[in-house]
């Protein structure tokens, strides 16, 4: 495209192995996690699978299985695989060391075992958020802690192979997939301080009955350190490939690096100081201190604007380079016969409206009218069951083929499977915010409550969150068949170019202010330490605590 | 004049800057309205109120004695026990107009409290005290419903608010 060829040096196919062993543990997991969907779907519009094909001791240790698969394994996993692979590439130098590479994906896996036998053994029933004083056995918090000391691991590597590269390039500005991933993993290590010592001084001696009274605010709030942060360190890496790989994917440029770059420092200062609007409904933090928080918020959310103009105009671009006029027109000349395109840029799309929604949810007083209802699981099924899962999805549409060397089965299932994902996910997410706002809980077997409301019951209610649900969990099925057939029936050798952007030396001009660390870290750690260390000091000095209880 | 063609882009900035201030203004406008709804008219959320011993609830007032009391002319406290899986009360009766506000806490693990079709929306944690105040101006029934896991029974966990007499 861009008369530049895509020649790699040999020594990076290093990394394709543990990229492979990344995103197949990743997509092992999410087949499981995704058994308990369609009982989830079912049961939305009043069916109750799990007395029929009891495969689930309950409806909630289901729940916590498909909330930890997606949301903690499954995108952690393939993000490590995923950035891996894009640091090598985009810096076109292998790891510092593949030693530390696999040790750390063996960590991360192990960790990973522990916590899915807890929960199916039904020792872990507590959902993803894993609120004490609701006590899982200690395998479950030492498997999460093994995974997240996991990423740490990989951003020191990252670390390390960048500074190589930087020694050979010093005056160069660092590729902007390169640093997308770091500016992802420097963020997610920050953020994973919260949980992590949530884990450590408070779950893990707790559950392992050496002390035996846990403050549930105070390990609340420290998961929310973390638990906003972590929708980023989703997002990022989809950003990414929106950024540096989807232009290329359709025959055209990314308009501004340097708009590219200053959301990707908005996100890696401010995914931070916003937490506690996860915890406008909380007794015991004060009000001035929830409202910091939403103001915070509603400047991460400038960085998501910046993101949609700048992809919006590199398509547009891309379309005119192939010939299109006039106001919308460029939208159909774009490769929409292309599955890794399609799925992605589908992801886009929904991505606008959770974004919106979010906005909503982080709005002070308006939270009082959706928090904990059916609103925050549309919303959080458009941005992480959406953007990215099917931006994550699309990656691999190109990438399996990548390190396969086969091509990818049918593309035409691929292209059948991203828009019905696309359409279920309409109906089903729409439906939820719909649901919310009339008052529906979250994360509640609604098929067995007794207080059911007759406006939830309607024919544009609930029976359309279980037609929705059970369209992506087919579409789901599609995906994951086409992969495996990919794997073990593929004959056609694949055709397939990373599609990192090309640039001639000396093409790039980046403000050097936006391509340095240390002021932003600083800057991060800072704004962080204001956001959070009032009110955790607070709950620090009224310390409450109580007893572990199993309810499940 | 250049002759037809695909529109060429001359002053990127005005494209840029286009996108930008509306991303600026929009996020502004919703903080000003947030802002007013909650210092002009009011609508807060749930702060301090203090820490409570879960295990020490049938000596400790008012969660020794569940249920609503009078506290002033139309004005009323409703004091809620929540545990796994029942809010004690589960049914009150409350005169339309009054103030009522609303006093909550766990006795075992967190729990939620949500009154669909008010502004209540309340996480009770165990160990915390939990407040907030409504009026219910409409008579009729309302129902309230535990909206966090809090175990097997989540589902079952929820009560009436029966308002009574003219708006």
């Amino acid at each position: 495209m861009n008369g530049l060829p895509a020649r790699y040096p040999a020594e990076l196919g290093s990394v394709h192995r543990l990229t492979g062993a990344y995103v197949t543990v990743a997509l092992i997991t999410l087949a499981l996690a995704n058994v308990p969907s369609i009982y989830q779907a079912l049961d939305s519009a009043g069916i109750n699978l799990y007395a029929t094909l009891p495969i689930f001791r309950s409806y909630y240790q289901g729940l916590t299985l498909h909330g930890v698969g997606n949301v903690l394994l499954w995108t952690t996993f393939f993000i490590c695989g995923f950035l891996s692979f894009t640091m090598v590439y985009a810096l076109r130098r292998p790891l510092a060391s593949m030693r530390l590479a696999w040790a750390t994906f063996w960590i991360m896996l192990a960790g990973l075992v522990l916590a899915v036998i807890a929960i199916l053994a039904n020792q872990a029933t507590v959902l993803y958020t894993f609120y004490p004083p609701m006590r899982a056995h200690p395998a479950f918090y030492i498997g999460l802690t093994l995974v997240v000391a996991g990423t740490w691991l990989v951003l020191l590597n990252f670390i390390r192979t960048y500074r190589q590269w930087r020694a050979s390039h010093p005056d160069e500005p660092t590729p902007l997939a390169a640093f997308g991933a770091l500016i992802t993993f420097v963020m997610w290590t920050i953020a994973s301080a919260g949980v992590a010592i949530e884990m450590v001084f408070l779950l893990i001696p707790w559950s392992l009955g050496l002390v035996s009274a846990i403050d549930p605010l105070l390990a609340r709030s420290l998961f929310w350190f973390t638990g906003h942060p972590i929708v980023y360190f989703w997002l990022l890496p989809a950003v990414i490939s929106w950024y540096t790989m989807v232009p290329k994917i359709a025959g055209g440029r990314l308009f501004s690096e340097t708009v590219a770059r200053i959301a990707f420092i908005i996100f890696l200062v401010y995914s931070l100081p916003v937490g506690l609007h996860h915890q406008f409904t909380d007794p015991g933090i004060s009000e001035w201190w929830k409202l910091v928080h939403a103001f915070f918020t509603f400047i991460v959310f400038f960085a998501s604007l910046l993101t949609m103009f700048n992809v919006a105009a590199t398509l547009e671009n891309a379309g005119r380079a192939r010939g299109a006029r006039g106001w919308l027109n460029w939208i159909l000349p774009l490769p929409w016969s292309e599955p890794a395109f399609v799925s992605q840029v589908l992801g886009m799309f929904l991505f606008i409206f959770g974004g919106i929604s979010g906005l909503a949810n982080a709005s002070y007083n308006v939270n009082l009218i959706v928090h904990n209802t059916r609103w925050i699981v549309g919303h959080f099924h458009l941005t992480v069951g959406a953007a990215v899962t099917l931006t994550f999805m699309g990656i691999t549409y190109w990438l399996v083929p990548y390190l396969t060397g086969r091509a990818l089965w049918s593309r035409r299932l691929a292209l059948v499977q991203a828009w019905s994902f696309f359409v279920g996910e309409v109906i089903f997410s729409e439906t939820l915010h719909r649901l919310g706002l009339l008052g529906m809980p979250r994360r509640t077997q609604i098929a067995a409550a007794e207080y059911v409301m007759p406006q939830w019951q309607s024919i544009i209610g609930m029976p359309l969150v279980g037609i929705g649900g059970t369209i992506m969990f087919v579409s789901g099925i599609l995906y994951l068949l086409n992969i495996t057939l990919t794997l073990v029936a593929s004959r056609t050798p694949a055709q397939v170019e990373v599609p990192l952007a090309e640039y001639a030396p000396g093409e790039r001009r980046v403000p050097p202010v936006l391509d340095r660390w240390r002021p932003w870290v600083i800057v991060t750690i800072t704004l962080t330490l204001v956001a959070w260390l009032p009110p955790l000091l607070m709950l620090l000095a009224s310390l409450s605590p109580v007893r572990g209880a199993r309810v499940w | 004049m250049a002759e037809a063609g695909p529109p060429e882009r001359h002053e990127p900035y005005l494209y840029e800057l286009a996108w930008i201030l509306p991303s600026i203004a929009i996020p502004t406008a919703m903080l000003v309205a947030v802002v007013i709804a909650a210092f002009g008219m009011g609508i807060h959320l749930p702060g301090i109120a203090g820490t409570v011993d879960p295990a020490q609830l049938r000596e400790t007032p008012p969660f020794d004695n569940p249920g609503l009391s009078q506290i002033a002319p139309n004005h009323y406290q409703l004091t809620i026990v929540a545990s796994a899986w029942q809010f004690q009360p589960n049914e009150v009766r409350i005169p339309a107009g009054a103030q009522v506000d609303i006093v909550a806490t766990s006795r075992d693990v967190i729990h939620g409290f949500e009154i669909p079709g008010t502004n209540v929306n309340l996480m009770v944690i165990p160990g915390r005290i939990a407040r907030t105040t409504v009026t219910f101006h409409q008579p009729g029934t309302y129902q309230f419903m535990c909206h966090e896991y809090c175990g097997v029974g989540h589902h079952l966990m929820w009560g009436r608010i029966i308002v009574e007499g003219t708006p």
